[in-house]
C-alpha cells in the first residue's frame, strides 16, 4: 500500500479546519477549545514532520492526490507538494501551532477566535499544496476572511482601518491574478488549470496576450502579499493592529505565499516556470526594486518607535533579500530565496511572539517608555535577543545561512550584467540591520531597570516551550542548513 | 602522530564549557558560582596543553579536517580546521592568555551576581576565538569573526544596566560591522573569481598570478575593511576606547591580546593575497603607520588609565599593520619574492602580536588590580600605590618596559623587527613608527608615575564593589596569573635569539615556503654590532628619551604638565577630544545625515507619498462612486434622454469617420 492512498496531504490540510468543527459543534467551554485547538494543530503538525522524513530527497513532487472538481472546465481537486512546497508546509504548521499557545489568554469571544484561527492555517496551507490554479485561488482568497475577522474583532489601535486596508489591497492584486489564471487557462491547449501540465509543456500555451502580460497580471498580487516596494503599505499597518498570534502568522508564513507564488511563477516545479521565459527579461528592473525594498525597509525601520511596527518594517527588508533570490535565478540563489522565506518566517515569527510576551507583561509597545528589562524579564531578553541577532544575520543561526545562501547565488548569478553591484547594495541592509535590531535591544531591556516594570513577570513554562522551540530550530537550521538545503535544491537543478 | 581530532578537541572544550555552565550549572547550582570559574579553567588547561602538543608537532603540518556543510548543485561549502605554525603559536596565545585571565577573573568577579553569565561569555568567546585561528578557509573565518564579535558584544555590555555599557557595546557590534560589510562582499568577490574559499588555494592563485588585477586588490581591500573594524584601526577604531565599559578581564582578554589581534591575524593568514596588489598592501602600511601614530597621540592625555592602554593597543595594532604591511610593499615591488617575503613578513607582523599580547594583557590586568584597590581608573585619584601593592607595581613595570620596547625585555625584539624592516622599505612609515616609539615610552611612563609615583590622592570612594579606605595588594589569585604573564612579558622575546620563534613564524608551512629571510639577532648584538645594525640601538635611544621626559614632567615635575598642556591648547583640546571624530560619526554621520536626514526623509516619503497615494486612490474611489451613483436617479425620462443622446453622438461619429 502506497502512502498516497490514506491521502496524507488531505489530511494535514483539512486537520485545522476539521478542528473548527468540532469546536463550533461540540465544544463549549474556553478552556476546552483551546486544547481542541491544540491538538488538532499539534496532530497536523506532526503528521507535516513525518511528511518531511518520508519526503523522497530526490525530489519530484510527492504525496499527490488528483481528482475532478468541476469536470466541465477541467478544474481539479490536484494537490502534491515538491521541495519548495514541503518547507512551507511544514512551517505553516509549526506557526499554526504555535499560534495556538501565544493565543492562549484570548478570553473574548474564544470559541469563535479558535474557529478563525484554524480556518485560516487550512487556507494558508491549501496554497501551498495546490497544484490546480483555480484550487490555488481559491485557498487564496479564502484566507482572506479569517484574517479580516481576526484583525477587526480581536485586534487593537486602528483595527477596522488595517484589516480592511489589508483585505482590499490583497483582492486589488487578486483581481488581476484571476484575470491572470483565466488568460492561462484559454491560452492553454488543451484548456486546463492545472499547475503542472502549464510549467511542463504537456499544456502547449498559445498565448492570448503577449505573455509578459500573463506574468505581470499575477506577479502583481503576489508583489502586494511580499510585499515589494512600493506596494508594502499595506503590512505595517495590518501587523500593527492585528492581535499577537496573528501577527506571527502574517509574518511567519502569509508573506510566504507572495514568494511561493512568485517561484512557481518563475521556476515551476524545476522545469522553467507557469509564464516561462519572461522572468530573465525582467529580472533587472525587479532586482533593482528587490534592492530598493532592503534598503528602504532598513532605513524605515530605523525611524520606528513602536515595537512592533519595528519588525513589521524588518520585514519588508528581509522579504526583499527573498525577491532577490528568485530574480537572480540560478540553482543557489532560488534556493538560498526559499531558505531566506523558511528563516525569516522562524525568526519574524519568533520576534512577534516576543513583542507579544512583552506587551503582555508591560501593557507597553513604545520603544522609548521601555527600558532595563533585561533585570525583570530575564528569559524574554535572552529569547528576544537570540532572534534579533538572528534578524541581522548572526552566523550559526538560520539568519546568515540564508541570507549568505542568497547573496552567493545572487552574485554569482548571469541574469543580467551588473548584478553584483546589486548584491553589494543588498548586502548593506545587514549593516543597517545590525543598526535597528541592536538600538531596539539597548532601548527595550538594557540601562536602567525601571521602577514602574518591577514584577512584572518572566514568561511562564508554556510561553517558555514555544519560545524555546523556535530557538532550537532558528540554531538548529543555522548550523546544519543541509536539512532544508537538501529537499529545496534538487527543485532548482535545472537552474544549474 | 597529530591526528586532526585534537583540532576540534581543542574547538569544542571551550564550547562544552559554556554548554555546561549555562544549561547545567546555571539552573541547577545557581548557588555554587565558583563552580563555573573551575568549569572553564579546567577546560582551557586542556586545551593549552593540547595546543602545545599541536606546537610540537610542527613537523607535521599542515594537519587538515574538513567537513561538508551545505550542497547545492556544483556548489559545495566544505568547512575544516587546519594547524600549521601560524595558527599553532595562535593557539598558544589564545588559550594561554584566556587562561590566565580566567584566573584572575575568580578574584576579580568576586560576588558579581552575574557570575555564571560572565564565563559563559568568557567560554563562548574563546571558543569562537579558536575557531578563528582553526579555520581553513574565509567562510568559516567570517562565522567565528562574527561569533568573537558577538562575545565582544555581550561581555563590553555585562553591565548593561549601566547606560554607558550598554552603549558601547552596540557601538562596538555597528561599527565592525562596518567593515565587516567590505569582508563580506571580499568573500563574494573571491568565490565568484575563484570557485573556492580555501584560504591556502586563494593564496596560490595570488602568489601564481592567476588572480590579481582589479579584481584582487578590491578582494583585498575588503579583507582589510573586516581587519580595520576589528583591529580597531583608524577610521574605524572609535569603538575601542568606549570598550573599556566591559569587565577589566575582557577588556585584557578581547579587546588588547585576541580579538583585536584577529584583524592582523587576518592580513597575516592572506598575506600573498595582499602582497600581490601593490595598492592593498600599500593600504595596509599606511594605514598602520598613520593609526600607530595617530591612536597613540590620543593616548598622551588620557586620564583614564584604561582608556590610555585602550590607545596603547589601538596604535601597537597599528604597529603590526605597518609590520605585515612594510614587508607586503617589498614583496609586491619586487625587492623580495614570495619565498623570502611571505613568511618574513607574517614572522614580523606576528611576533609583536605574540609579545604584545602578553604585555598588553598583564598591563590591563594590572589596571584592574589597581582600581580594585584605589575604585576608580582615574589616575588623578590615584597616586603611590606603589607602596601598597608593590606586586602590582612590579608587574606593571615590567609589562610598561616591555611595551616601551626597552631591552632586553619581549617588546624590544618584536618592535625592534618592525622598526627595521619600515626603514628598509618604506622610510616615510618609519618616521612615524619611531616618533610614535617616543610617544609610547612617554604614555607608559605617565602611567606609571601617575598610578605609583608620588602620594595616594585618595581613590573613589564608595564606588562599586571595590571601594576600600586604604587600598591594599589584590589576593594571589589575581597576583598569580599576572606574575605569570609579567615573565612572557619579559622573556618571551628571547625566543627570537638566533631566529627561534621568528623563525618558526617565518616557516609557514602551510605555503609550502621555506626560504625566509631572516636577521638572526643576539642578545647582545644591539650594543656590539651597532656598526652594522645601529637601528636597535636607535630605537632603545629614542624609547628612553621617551621616558625621561615623563620623569621630568610627571615624577621630578621640573616641567609642570599644566604649563605645557597650555603652550600645546590647540593640539591638547585635539587630542583630548579624540579629533572630534566621535562628534563626527555619531552626531553628525548618524543622528544629523542619517537618523534626521535620510531615513526621516524615507519615513515621511512612506507616509505621504506612497501610503498618500494608496489612501488617495481609495478615496477617490469612495467619493468618484458616490458621484456616479447620483446618475442613477431612477427616472425614465433622463435614461431616454441619455439613450436619444448615445445613439445621436454615435451616429455623427460614423458619419465622420465613414
Amino acid at each position: 500500500m502506497s502512502i498516497e492512498s490514506i491521502h496524507p496531504l488531505s489530511i494535514v490540510l483539512f486537520l485545522p479546519a476539521a478542528g473548527a468543527i468540532v469546536i463550533g459543534l461540540l465544544v463549549k467551554e474556553a478552556k476546552t477549545v483551546r486544547i481542541t485547538a491544540a491538538l488538532f494543530t499539534f496532530v497536523a503538525f506532526a503528521l507535516s514532520l513525518a511528511l518531511f522524513v518520508m519526503f523522497d530527497r530526490d525530489g519530484g513532487l510527492q504525496f499527490v492526490e488528483q481528482a475532478q472538481w468541476i469536470s466541465s472546465i477541467n478544474a481539479q481537486y490536484y494537490l502534491g507538494v515538491d521541495g519548495l512546497s514541503l518547507p512551507m508546509v511544514i512551517l505553516t504548521t509549526f506557526i499554526g501551532l504555535v499560534a495556538v499557545f501565544v493565543s492562549w489568554k484570548i478570553n473574548i469571544r474564544t470559541k469563535e477566535y479558535f474557529i478563525w484561527l484554524l480556518l485560516l492555517e487550512t487556507g494558508i496551507l491549501g496554497v501551498f499544496c495546490s497544484l490546480d490554479l483555480l484550487l490555488f485561488f481559491l485557498f487564496w482568497e479564502v484566507e482572506l476572511i479569517p484574517m479580516y475577522m481576526l484583525i477587526t474583532i480581536w485586534g487593537s489601535g486602528r483595527k477596522e482601518y488595517s484589516a480592511m486596508k489589508f483585505v482590499v489591497y490583497t483582492l486589488f492584486g487578486s483581481a488581476f491574478m484571476l484575470a491572470g489564471i483565466l488568460t492561462l487557462y484559454y491560452s492553454a491547449s488543451p484548456h486546463t488549470f492545472s499547475m503542472v501540465d502549464i510549467a511542463s509543456g504537456a499544456a502547449i500555451l498559445i498565448p492570448v496576450i503577449p505573455l509578459a502580460s500573463i506574468f505581470f497580471l499575477i506577479f502583481i498580487a503576489f508583489a502586494i502579499k511580499l510585499p515589494v516596494f512600493p506596494l508594502h503599505t499595506w503590512l505595517p499597518d495590518a501587523h500593527t493592529d492585528a492581535p499577537t498570534a496573528v501577527s506571527v502568522i502574517l509574518a511567519g508564513v502569509l508573506l510566504k505565499m507572495g514568494a511561493y507564488g512568485m517561484i512557481r511563477l518563475v521556476a515551476g516545479f524545476g522545469d522553467g516556470g507557469i509564464v516561462p521565459g519572461v522572468a530573465e527579461d525582467y529580472a533587472k528592473i525587479i532586482v533593482v526594486f528587490a534592492v530598493i525594498s532592503v534598503l528602504y525597509g532598513a532605513a524605515a525601520t530605523m525611524r520606528q518607535t513602536d515595537l512592533k511596527r519595528l519588525i513589521a518594517y524588518s520585514s519588508v527588508s528581509h522579504m526583499g533579500f527573498v525577491l532577490l533570490g528568485i530574480f537572480a535565478l540560478n540553482q543557489l540563489s532560488l534556493s538560498g530565496a526559499v531558505l531566506q522565506m523558511f528563516s525569516h518566517g522562524l525568526i519574524t515569527g519568533l520576534l512577534f511572539a516576543m513583542v507579544g510576551l512583552v506587551y503582555d507583561k508591560t501593557h507597553q509597545r513604545q520603544i522609548p517608555l521601555l527600558g532595563g528589562l533585561a533585570r525583570q524579564m530575564p528569559v524574554i531578553c535572552v529569547v528576544f535577543s537570540i532572534a534579533g541577532l538572528a534578524a541581522l544575520g548572526l552566523p550559526t543561526t538560520i539568519g546568515f545561512a540564508a541570507e549568505f545562501t542568497v547573496f552567493m547565488g545572487s552574485y554569482n548569478s548571469t541574469a543580467f550584467s551588473g548584478i553584483q553591484t546589486c548584491v553589494v547594495l543588498a548586502v548593506f541592509g545587514i549593516v543597517i540591520g545590525a543598526g535597528y535590531i541592536l538600538w531596539m535591544l539597548e532601548r527595550v531591556f538594557y540601562r536602567e531597570p525601571k521602577a514602574e516594570y518591577d514584577g512584572v513577570g518572566d514568561a511562564n513554562n508554556m510561553e517558555k516551550a514555544y519560545i524555546f522551540a523556535f530557538v532550537g530550530l532558528i540554531l538548529l537550521f543555522g548550523v546544519y542548513p543541509r536539512l532544508l538545503l537538501d529537499v529545496i535544491a534538487p527543485v532548482f537543478s535545472i537552474w544549474g | 602522530m597529530l591526528p586532526s581530532t585534537v583540532l576540534w578537541v581543542i574547538f569544542l572544550l571551550p564550547l562544552f564549557s559554556l554548554a555546561f555552565i549555562s544549561l547545567v550549572l546555571r539552573p541547577f547550582f545557581n548557588n555554587y558560582p565558583k563552580l563555573s570559574g573551575y568549569t572553564i579553567i579546567s577546560c582551557l588547561a586542556v586545551a593549552l596543553g593540547l595546543s602545545i602538543w599541536v606546537m610540537t608537532s610542527s613537523d607535521q603540518f599542515p594537519v587538515e579536517s574538513t567537513i561538508e556543510w551545505a550542497v547545492v548543485g556544483d556548489f559545495r561549502i566544505s568547512l575544516g580546521f587546519v594547524a600549521d605554525n601560524l595558527t599553532a603559536i595562535m593557539l598558544i596565545v589564545v588559550t594561554g592568555i584566556s587562561l590566565m585571565v580566567q584566573i584572575y577573573s575568580q578574584g576579580y568577579m568576586h560576588g558579581d551576581p552575574g557570575y555564571h553569565r560572565y564565563f559563559a561569555f568568557m567560554s563562548l568567546f574563546t571558543a569562537s576565538m579558536l575557531g578563528l585561528v582553526l579555520a581553513s578557509n574565509l567562510l568559516l573565518v567570517y562565522v567565528f569573526w562574527e561569533g568573537v564579535g558577538l562575545g565582544s558584544y555581550l561581555l563590553i555590555g555585562f553591565w548593561f544596566h549601566k547606560p554607558s555599557a550598554a552603549a558601547a557595546a552596540k557601538k562596538a557590534f555597528i561599527v565592525t560591522r562596518f567593515g565587516d560589510f567590505g569582508f563580506l562582499i571580499a568573500i563574494l568577490i573571491l568565490y565568484f573569481t575563484t570557485g573556492t574559499f580555501n584560504i591556502a588555494e586563494l593564496n596560490n592563485l595570488a602568489m601564481a598570478g592567476i588572480l590579481g588585477g582589479t579584481t584582487l586588490t578590491l578582494a583585498a581591500l575588503g579583507i582589510f575593511s573586516g581587519a580595520v573594524g576589528k583591529s580597531a584601526q583608524f577610521p574605524l577604531h572609535t569603538w575601542l576606547p568606549d570598550a573599556m565599559e566591559g569587565p577589566t578581564p575582557v577588556s585584557s582578554l578581547i579587546h588588547a591580546a585576541t580579538m583585536v589581534a584577529a584583524g592582523v591575524y587576518l592580513v597575516a593568514r592572506t598575506l600573498p593575497m595582499f602582497a600581490s596588489s601593490e595598492f592593498a598592501i600599500m593600504f595596509v602600511a599606511v594605514i598602520g603607520g598613520v593609526t600607530a601614530i595617530f591612536a597613540a597621540s590620543m593616548g598622551l592625555v588620557m586620564n583614564d588609565i584604561k582608556r590610555v592602554l585602550a590607545y596603547s593597543t589601538i596604535s601597537q595594532l597599528g604597529y603590526m599593520m605597518l609590520g605585515l604591511g612594510t614587508v607586503g610593499v617589498a614583496i609586491s615591488q619586487g625587492y623580495l619574492t614570495y619565498e623570502e617575503g611571505i613568511g618574513l613578513g607574517i614572522a614580523v607582523g606576528i611576533f609583536h602580536l605574540f609579545t604584545h599580547a602578553f604585555f598588553k594583557c598583564l598591563l590591563f590586568l594590572g589596571a584592574g588590580s589597581v582600581s580594585h584597590a584605589s575604585g576608580t581608573f582615574d589616575m588623578r585619584l590615584m597616586g603611590g600605590l606603589r607602596k601598597y601593592m608593590p606586586w602590582t607595581f612590579l608587574v606593571f613595570l615590567a609589562g610598561a618596559l616591555s611595551l616601551s620596547g626597552i631591552w632586553p625585555l619581549a617588546g624590544f625584539w618584536s618592535k625592534d623587527m618592525i622598526v627595521l624592516h619600515a626603514w628598509e622599505h618604506t622610510p616615510v612609515l618609519f618616521w612615524l613608527a619611531i616618533i610614535t616609539v617616543f610617544m609610547t615610552a612617554f604614555y607608559m611612563f605617565r602611567v606609571i608615575f601617575m598610578t605609583f609615583g608620588g602620594e595616594y590622592r585618595g581613590g573613589e570612594q564608595g564606588h562599586g564593589d571595590h571601594a576600600h579606605g586604604e587600598p591594599h595588594e589584590s589576593p594571589l589569585v589575581m597576583v598569580f596569573p599576572m606574575a605569570v604573564l609579567a615573565l612572557m612579558a619579559i622573556g618571551c622575546g628571547w625566543a627570537i635569539w638566533g631566529g627561534g620563534a621568528a623563525q618558526f613564524l617565518g616557516e609557514a608551512g602551510y605555503y609550502g615556503l621555506h626560504g625566509a629571510h631572516w636577521h638572526a639577532h643576539g642578545f647582545f648584538d644591539v650594543f656590539t654590532k651597532v656598526g652594522e645594525e645601529p637601528m636597535p640601538l636607535i630605537a632603545l635611544a629614542v624609547a628612553l628619551a621617551g621616558i625621561l621626559l615623563a620623569y621630568t614632567m610627571y615624577s621630578a615635575k621640573w616641567i609642570s604638565p599644566e604649563r605645557v598642556g597650555k603652550v600645546f591648547a590647540p593640539l591638547y583640546t585635539l587630542f583630548s577630544r579624540k579629533y572630534y571624530l566621535d562628534e563626527l560619526y555619531e552626531q553628525v554621520f548618524v543622528v544629523r545625515i542619517l537618523q534626521n536626514g535620510i531615513f526621516r526623509l524615507i519615513e515621511l516619503f512612506d507616509i505621504y507619498v506612497v501610503d498618500g497615494i494608496v489612501n488617495g486612490v481609495a478615496n477617490i474611489t469612495v467619493v468618484g462612486s458616490s458621484t456616479l451613483r447620483r446618475l442613477q436617479t431612477g427616472q425614465l425620462q433622463s435614461y431616454g434622454l441619455a439613450i436619444v443622446l448615445g445613439v445621436l453622438i454615435i451616429m455623427v461619429v460614423l458619419f465622420i469617420y465613414r
